[in-house]
């Protein structure tokens, strides 16, 4: 039987939770239960006061095994495997092994009655620290915890495997000492069962699952523990057998190469490479401690890639620039909040021609035979010669335009804080339909499998035919205001309520959702099989696209509206902090940062290895990728 | 107006002649009218099938297996909508047979729960969880199940939930969903979770050496055991022109690949599909149980 603490969700009921003792409830007329301190998958642990002491509060673990399996076969393996837990602890006297009190069954329960240890398990101490646990704090356990499992070694007639070390089997307690609990697994030493697989995934070695146990086990899962400790990774969340592949160093470069050494032979692959015994690993960590020593910690100070970044070129405008530039032809086209879209030349800033609307100019412009397409806050499309500058046609809306134009089969289709969705005939500049979206639409609609993808500011999502009926609708809790982008089937995009959605893309189906820290209104970029997007907590995520599941995070200092934008194997992103950042997109691991002087909202195209954006501090920026 | 309504009945009264021709078929036959058919759906649908056996060597069945088809009406569209299991109970384990067939059967109810409102009444709001959240949390409901009942057993599971155009696969343990792609393409879709693939990617093993591990079936994750579950979910587009395809070991064990993809091209329709990969796999020895599903989008 195995514990853990009690994370579960409010309304997860688990059938053991559904049938856990009551506060109050008593026990063999001796124990008081006063909580839950742990679930198991067969029972609770609960701590409780022990009433033989009436004039002194002496507090006891008691660990429930409630015996549920219909099949009496069953049924009595269970009971024979608590016995031994309770055998074999009843032969121990150690220090950091708990006591055991009292064992008793009554109806499908058993009772394991244990010395309550007050503290705190190793693996809540791991996740509750900001930052990494000090080396010396970790070498301290890592010492006491040879000392024990060495003394389980020691066990006659035959040594004792512990076989389940890991975070959550340590308690640390007040003094601050080790106190290894659950012993559900332990056995003693005997050449184990083909096919037996007993242990916890991330930390039980190789042979382990080959149904060996031996005292190298122990070692092994005693390197991993430390592992887990002085790196916060959890080795059930990596690929089993794979922590040579992420060595304590390259995680926390805090840790000195002598630590690190002892772990790495702790957690060699084949057992005759570990430690010969629990003792040689003890001698070599008093060794490494010695080394080292608690003052002459190494200080190693993270060199950040200086930001001696010179722009190829930047171009001032005359006010805020919070869209998206278009490169076509080698010409940058971009509108700004001057009320002008600019024309440069994308080798080398020169200013080309600009065109005045009447309003801000937020969308990204979209080119079309020779013309470039782009809306305004002036509540107008506008569309000019991409030569010349010269207005070929307006088309007028009743709202701002902040969503950028998508052309597709001859047709531009856009919204407007009008709360619908426009499609104009390019040919004609006539409108073919609308779509009444009921609210504002920012989001930039995406054209794929005949139909149109976008969302509104009421937090509808829409797929429209290119005849304007809806073909599905979805509702997320807030507005969206982020692009989506279709890929395989799926359309992805971000809302305010916080999530990442993918949507099957035919009917809308959530095919999975994944929670970003805050809302978000940047648009998701796709490369390989990863779905990078930035959020209001100032992450840009990485996350899978086939499974939703997050690969990397990458911190900056402010909101990230921006939309990251991918090329070859890195991606550039802005943030509100003034950074672009340009990360490694399969590690997350930043590349470099160039600093503006204002927020950066809108988001970097990339061409011919130079990254083109503007910024909130007026300028065009074009650097080497 | 006659010769209007014999032109229009014409084509329709060729083929119900065509199609009256007495039994026994040959194959051929079988197949053109199978193709014949197949022309007819202009609405997507699903069709499956199953096999199974104990295999030569074994005396109970620890595999278990699941297969449901149908499709969501709905105004604009019927989706179809299929959910396809194979479990393998662990070998070793006493109880392996109450575990696989406790995890398919929490695993399926728990997914058609919550596509009950969808499939059995009128649904008037979306679903509180994506695909891949309610197949996550059907597996993790049964981890917990197969905890309870049969303490120290464990089974793989591999489940598709297929609704529209997409694939949902949860999978846990070493059965295998595969994408067929005739005349000569088979795709593994899941990753075992096995000590022996596992050992492989480190580059202890090698290809060779793996094939005569002694501790084939030894599992690093499987359903029931550990205190956490952490199943592979993950969705993608489902194989067109050709079958998904989910098994046990006991068929992917012994017979390669090419030669369950020949099964597949050769047999007149997926029934003969299953009964010849299941023959297959007890012609090579039946060392183990055997269990396959075959499923195919047709229209």
């Amino acid at each position: 039987m195995d514990t853990q603490h009690i994370t579960l969700p409010q309304d997860e009921e688990s059938s053991a939770s559904r049938r856990q003792l009551q506060s109050g409830a008593t026990l063999v007329k001796r124990y008081h239960i006063q909580e839950v301190i742990g679930v198991g998958g067969m029972g609770s642990v609960y701590r409780a006061r022990d009433l033989h002491f009436p004039n002194v509060t002496k507090l006891v673990a008691v660990k429930e095994m409630i015996n549920m399996a219909p099949d009496p076969l069953v049924r009595q393996t269970i009971v024979q495997n608590f016995e031994r837990e309770a055998n074999i602890l009843a032969t121990l006297n150690h220090p950091s092994i708990p006591r055991i009190y009292d064992y008793f069954t009554e109806d499908d329960r058993s009772y394991l009655v244990l010395e309550f240890v007050h503290g705190k398990d190793l693996e809540s101490i791991i996740t509750d620290t900001n930052g990494f646990l000090s080396e010396e704090q970790v070498m301290t356990w890592a010492i006491e915890l040879c000392d024990v499992l060495s003394f389980l070694h020691a066990h006659k007639p035959d040594p004792i495997i512990f076989r389940d070390m890991k975070p959550s089997n340590i308690m640390i307690n007040s003094n601050g000492d080790v106190i290894l609990v659950d012993f559900g697994i332990a056995r003693t030493f005997q050449v184990g069962q083909k096919g037996t697989m007993i242990g916890t995934e991330g930390y039980s070695p190789p042979e382990q699952y080959r149904g060996e146990a031996s005292p190298f086990a122990d070692i092994y899962a005693l390197g991993a523990t430390l592992h887990h400790a002085l790196t916060r990774r959890d080795p059930r969340l990596e690929p089993p057998f794979s922590f040579a592949e992420r060595p304590v160093r390259k995680i926390n470069s805090h840790v000195s190469s002598e630590l690190e050494t002892v772990i790495n032979t702790a957690l060699a692959y084949d057992p005759s490479e570990r430690f010969p015994n629990i003792e040689a690993m003890k001698e070599a960590l008093m060794g490494a401690a010695r080394k080292t020593g608690a003052l002459s910690k190494i200080a190693t100070t993270s060199i950040a890639p200086a930001s001696g970044i010179k722009p190829v070129w930047t171009f001032k405008c005359e006010d805020e620039i919070r869209g998206t530039p278009l490169l076509h032809q080698g010409v940058l086209y971009i509108g700004c909040y001057d009320n002008n879209l600019y024309a440069l030349n994308a080798a080398d800033g020169k200013f080309q021609w600009k065109y005045a609307t009447d309003g801000g100019i937020v969308t990204r412009p979209a080119i079309y035979e020779n013309n470039i397409y782009f809306g305004s806050e002036d509540q107008r499309l506008h569309v000019v010669s991409s030569r010349t500058g010269k207005l070929v046609w307006t088309y007028f809306t009743e709202g701002h335009i902040h969503s950028s134009p998508r052309i597709a089969e001859q047709h531009v289709f856009f919204g407007s804080d009008d709360q619908v969705l426009h499609a104009v005939n390019v040919n004609t500049s006539r409108s073919v339909w609308k779509f009444d979206a009921g609210d504002e639409v920012r989001s930039t609609p995406f054209v794929a499998n005949e139909l149109v993808y976008f969302g509104a500011e009421n937090g509808d999502f829409f797929a429209v035919d290119f005849k304007g009926t809806m073909k599905w609708r979805f509702q997320a809790k807030r507005a969206i205001t982020s692009s989506p982008i279709v890929a395989k089937q799926s359309v992805l995009f971000t809302s305010m309520d916080g999530t990442l959605y993918c949507l099957d893309a035919r009917n809308g189906w959530v095919i999975w959702r994944f929670r970003l820290g805050k809302a978000s209104v940047s648009s998701p970029a796709l490369t390989d099989n990863f779905v990078i997007v930035g959020a209001a907590d100032g992450f840009i995520y990485c996350v899978e696209a086939q499974s939703g599941k997050e690969v990397w995070r990458f911190r900056t200092e402010h909101q990230v509206s921006s939309s990251p934008a991918i090329y070859n194997d890195s991606v550039y992103c802005g943030s509100v902090d003034g950074n672009l950042y340009c990360l490694e997109y399969r590690t997350g691991r930043q590349r470099w940062k160039f600093e503006t002087k204002k927020p950066i909202t809108g988001s970097p195209v990339v061409f011919d290895d130079i990254v083109y954006f503007g910024s909130i501090d007026q300028n065009v920026y074009a650097l080497l990728a | 107006m006659l010769d209007f309504f014999q032109k229009l009945f014409r084509g329709e009264d060729k083929t119900a002649t065509e199609r009256a021709t007495t039994a026994p078929l040959t194959d051929q036959q079988i197949q053109s009218i199978i193709h014949g058919q197949s022309i007819q759906f202009e609405m997507q649908q699903l069709i499956a099938a199953t096999g199974q056996s104990v295999g030569k060597q074994r005396e109970h069945n620890e595999d278990s297996l699941l297969s449901i088809t149908t499709t969501l009406a709905g105004k604009a569209a019927n989706i179809p909508f299929g959910l396809y299991m194979v479990a393998d109970g662990m070998g070793g384990h006493q109880f392996g047979e109450i575990a696989s067939n406790a995890a398919v059967r929490v695993v399926a109810g728990q997914i058609m729960r919550k596509f009950h409102p969808y499939l059995f009444s009128i649904p008037t709001q979306q679903p509180e969880e994506s695909l891949q959240e309610i197949m996550e949390n059907a597996i993790k409901e049964a981890h917990r199940a197969v905890q309870k009942d049969a303490p120290g057993s464990g089974t793989t599971i591999t489940a598709a939930l297929v609704l529209g155009q997409q694939v949902t696969i949860g999978h846990v343990g070493d059965s295998r969903a595969y994408a067929l792609y005739p005349p000569g393409r088979v795709e593994q879709i899941t990753h075992d979770h096995s000590l022996v693939k596992r050992l492989e990617e480190l580059g202890h093993l090698n290809k060779e050496e793996a094939a005569t591990f002694p501790h084939r079936n030894v599992l690093i994750r499987a359903l029931g055991q550990g205190d956490t579950l952490d199943a592979d979910v993950f969705t993608i587009p489902f194989p067109h022109n050709g079958a998904l395809m989910l098994c046990s070991d006991g068929l992917w064990g012994v017979v390669a690949d090419h030669d369950l993809l020949r099964s597949f091209t050769e047999a007149p329709n997926l029934q003969r599909a299953c009964q010849s990969m299941v023959a297959a796999a007890n012609t090579a020895g039946g060392p183990d149980n055997i269990s396959v599903v075959l499923v195919q989008m047709i229209g």
